[in-house]
């Protein structure tokens, strides 16, 4: 059995449906997230979790029993805010210890259990700082501390690093994978951005206007895309436009591949700028555009299947030059059948 | 000139024309009042321009003085309290309000400021004397049989002060409600929090900035009030800013209405300027 069930989540906000019929299985130990564009329903989904949000229909079971009739404060959930909503009024060690002392821990045990917390996030020797004295990032540290320190049941993130700079946001993703590992507390990230969610998660859930579009590992849903939402969401992807003739070939311009489950007439395919090759022969397309980016090259095509990016690798050999014909391929493998034929 | 100098002098020339204001029409006036405060005074030969303390002696021993300035603060202090009981949780449900409400409240909140205190008041007193409408009302439920003194009792006075001050109350601390961040709740709720528990241990002890400084305003108002206090409390029930009004203007002992008035903005200063040292003391380092 799931650790964490969500089973036809449903919320509307008037006649707005924000989440629509969402199903979600959470592994014990496992690190999802949640991603999709901004207002796509992520934070409405957490919050409904979290119990912040009442459910409109549909259920949420942890560990196989409802948490529908749990009150916020009796869930047990550790969660971290985009704002961090640390209490200005009180040092990181009372911030951290407030959740223990609502619990009624005892003062001895209370106190271990912050010091651990603090020395877990890297805040040792902070405990009599105020918030309002401290970095973001270490602002974030507190706010993960306070939340992974009543050993939570889960551990619900909401855009935790979307308010740190560039470098320290690359820095706390590895350190927060590293502590949720150490821990192994399941974790449930809500984020906007891919490359976030694909360096941290165990599995992406791809959210589109209040629906799943795809769930599956970074890897996975990466390489292979289950509609064109996710394909141009996640990476840089190309669409390109082909016909299949019903016997497992599909024709791209002159390049031909068989392609399962292809069926017949026009196809799309989503390929990406990395997996497409320069080759003798195949489709045929003109380069238009050429950009230099250190480890590779990007170039844009005009094909006979229209618009196409594809890299280059910097590998010493010739590139080829703005308004060049090239042609161009790739292997069965790297092409992911886009649903719902020609329309998109 | 140089240009160094000219440098120097531009923020004393360019707040000059404020200064000018601030100095002709505050200091100075207050300046005479207190000095006035040591002039003598008698029935038959009118103000004289003599040094005495005579007057500061006869506000510090008389007891009628003393009860008077007890009474004021005393109202003062009632005023604030009620004024923090109904104020703090009515900005926290104006707080909480959805945006179209709550603009609707606040212009019922801010109603007092805009209407004339005269208007107010005299409205206090239909309301409040004994064929008012809250006496008729109650002995017509049945709930008293001889209306209850409202007019020229302390009751009125303060009940008309807290419905003239207490905007300035619930200003204050929605503003500090405002600054609190909107996830707080929902933090402390997580952590295992019940609603009294978030309001004792979160949400409380942030807004108490908001809070004391609402009672700084709400207290010196109250205590200064003229108007509120002249028309319910009528002749009979003097407070300290109607007690310098009579001394000025029926007693014409203007000496001695000056040191009424001087001892009102001294105690005044001195609360103010104390409380407010106390909070930014005890609220310092967590809020810059
Ligand atoms: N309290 C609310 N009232 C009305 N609409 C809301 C409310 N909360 C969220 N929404 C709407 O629901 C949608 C999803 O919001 P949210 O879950 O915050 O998106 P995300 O976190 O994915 O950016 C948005 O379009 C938002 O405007
Ligand atoms: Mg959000």
């Amino acid at each position: 059995m799931s650790h964490l069930v969500l089973d036809g989540l449903t919320k509307r906000f008037g006649s707005f449906t924000a989440v629509e019929a969402m199903d979600l299985s959470v592994e014990r130990g496992e690190f999802v997230s949640l991603l999709g564009p901004s207002g796509c329903g992520k934070t409405t989904t957490l919050q409904m979790i979290a119990g912040f949000v009442p459910v409109d229909s549909g259920t949420i079971r942890l560990d196989g029993s409802d948490l529908g009739p749990v009150a916020p404060n009796r869930r047990g959930l550790g969660i971290v805010f985009q704002s961090y909503a640390l209490f200005p009024h009180m040092t990181v060690a009372e911030n951290i210890a407030f959740g223990l002392e609502m619990r009624d821990v005892p003062r001895a045990e209370r106190d271990a259990r912050t010091r651990a917390a603090m020395e877990l996030v890297g805040l040792k020797g902070f405990a009599d700082r105020y918030p309002r004295r401290m970095s973001g990032g270490q602002q974030q540290r507190v706010a993960l501390a306070r939340a992974l320190v009543i050993r939570p049941a889960l551990l619900l993130l909401d855009e935790p690093l979307s308010n740190l700079d560039a470098k320290l946001r690359e820095e706390m993703q590895g350190e927060l994978r590293q502590i949720q590992r150490s821990v192994g507390t399941t974790t449930i990230l809500v984020t906007h951005d891919q490359h976030e969610a694909m360096a941290l998660s165990d599995r992406i859930v791809l959210m589109n206007q209040g629906r799943i579009e795809q769930i599956g590992a970074p890897d996975a849903v990466y390489d292979r895309p289950a509609s064109a939402f996710v394909a141009s969401f996640l990476g840089k992807t190309n669409v390109l436009r082909g016909t299949a003739d019903g016997r497992g070939a599909v024709a791209i311009g002159d390049l031909v591949l068989a392609l399962a489950g292809a069926g017949s007439g026009p196809v799309q395919l989503a390929v990406r700028p990395e997996r497409l090759v320069l080759a003798e022969q195949g489709l045929g397309a003109r380069i238009t555009s050429r950009v230099f980016q250190g480890t590779h090259w990007l170039l844009g095509a005009e094909s006979a299947a229209g618009p196409v990016m594809l890299m280059r690798a910097n590998d010493g050999l010739p590139v080829p030059k703005e308004g060049e014909a090239v042609h161009l391929r790739f292997a069965p493998a790297d092409a992911a059948l886009l649903p719902g034929g020609v329309s998109a | 000139m140089s240009l160094a100098s000219s440098e120097r002098s531009a923020p004393f020339l360019l707040t000059g024309p404020a200064l000018m204001v601030f100095l002709g029409l505050v200091i100075v006036p207050l300046g005479m009042t207190v000095l006035l405060s040591f002039y003598d005074w008698g029935q038959y030969k009118g103000i004289v321009p003599e040094f005495t303390l005579k007057n500061w002696i006869e506000v510090f021993t008389d007891s009628y003085f003393f009860e008077i300035f007890l009474r004021t603060f005393r109202i003062a202090l009632l005023v604030t309290l009620a004024t923090m009981l109904i104020g703090v949780p009515e900005a926290y449900i104006l707080n909480r309000m959805s945006p179209a409400w709550r603009s609707g409240f606040l212009l019922v909140v801010i109603g007092p400021l805009l209407v004339s205190v005269v208007a107010r008041t005299l409205g206090w007193a239909l309301l409040l004397g004994s064929t008012g409408i809250v006496n008729q009302a109650l002995i017509g439920m049945g709930l008293i049989a001889q209306p209850l003194p409202f007019m020229f009792t302390e009751t009125g006075v303060v009940i008309a002060l807290v419905h003239v001050l207490m905007p300035f109350m619930i200003l204050a601390v929605w503003a500090s409600l405002q600054r609190l961040d909107p996830q707080i709740e929902n933090a402390a709720l997580s952590l295992g929090a019940g609603t009294l528990t978030i309001w004792r241990r979160v949400i409380l002890p942030q807004i108490v900035p908001g809070i004391l400084s609402g009672a700084i305003i709400v207290f010196s108002l109250a205590a200064s009030a003229f108007a509120s206090p002249a028309i319910i409390g009528g002749r009979r029930l003097k407070v300290a800013a109607t007690l310098a009004y009579d001394e000025f203007l029926n007693t014409l002992n203007w000496p001695l209405g000056a040191a009424v008035a001087s001892l009102l903005l001294i105690a005044l200063v001195l609360i103010t300027v104390g409380s407010n040292r106390l909070i930014e003391r005890r609220y310092a380092q967590v809020f810059e």
